[in-house]
């Protein structure tokens, strides 16, 4: 009598890792960009008030200031890493077809790497000049 | 077959937990849900923060564009709803935080902490606008 080549064991169940196939890792992630959002929101709406209504000279020279610039590449990092945690959340409670769930959550990692690399970029060219 | 039927009728007919329709709502309740739809309508804004960055980088002429977008009525309104979201996932996710280390449970607590986290954003929403509009000088 042969062994069956694959016993699926309650442990080998648990580590598939649930829905996401990543365990409780994203839910502790979130809890960190949460705390680390609180001060870079704050900083985030303070510089924003500071530059409504300034020229574009103005609004160029505050913006690729170091100070305002890591700040600013601080929120949208740890933003980009929140919102897609946070999206991918939805997603699995809402969606239950396989393949427009995978799909959704394509398009969950496309739109925040887009939106993500679009602003670290005019950051960094307000920062650089060129 | 005949089995494989039987098999999804009694899946079909199997009892299911109750859903929210069944609940009555309740203020905790319905901050956990608005806590999700302002997370998904910032995740969306997170556009209008990036067209704002990107318009800076390009020159007077675009940037020129976003102020005129931001300086409208609807700019306005998207905004100013922006703020309040912003403002209200960060008070709603400082609550969630107390939660987390099992405190704030209690009955009293948690309403209180509820109805903070809502009256705060409004407050601080009201109080950030008024500040901004100072500091521009007063509606234009």
């Amino acid at each position: 009598m042969s062994a069956p080549r694959h016993i699926v064991t309650p442990m080998r169940r648990v580590r598939g890792l649930g829905a996401a196939r990543s365990g409780t890792a994203h839910f502790w992630h979130q809890r960190i960009t949460s705390v680390a959002a609180v001060p870079l929101t704050i900083a985030l709406v303070v510089i924003v008030m500071a530059l409504m209504g300034r020229s574009h000279a103005a609004v160029v020279q505050i913006l690729g200031s170091p100070l305002v610039a890591i700040l600013m590449l601080l929120f949208i990092l740890n933003t980009a890493y929140h919102m897609w945690i946070g999206m991918q959340e939805i997603i699995l409670d809402y969606v239950h077809d396989e393949l427009f769930k995978f799909l959704s959550l394509l398009g969950n990692t496309f739109f925040v790497f887009a939106v993500a690399l679009a602003s670290v970029f005019a950051i960094l060219k307000l920062s650089f000049g060129v | 077959m005949a089995e494989m039927e039987a098999r999804a009728r009694a899946s079909s007919q199997r009892p299911l937990s109750p859903h929210l329709q069944i609940y009555r709502p309740l203020l905790t309740m319905m901050m956990s849900i608005v806590h999700r739809v302002t997370g998904a309508a910032l995740y969306f804004g997170m556009l209008l923060l990036a067209w704002w960055l990107i318009a800076a980088a390009s020159g007077p002429t675009a940037y020129a564009n976003v102020e005129w977008f931001i300086g409208s009525l609807i700019g306005r309104l998207i905004l100013f709803g922006y703020t309040w979201a912003l403002i209200h996932h960060m008070l709603g996710g400082i609550r969630h935080l107390i939660w987390d280390t099992l405190n704030g449970f209690e009955p009293a607590e948690r309403e209180f902490l509820t109805v903070a986290s809502l009256a705060g954003s409004i407050v601080l929403t009201l109080l950030i606008w008024g500040a901004g509009y100072l500091v521009m000088g007063g509606p234009r």
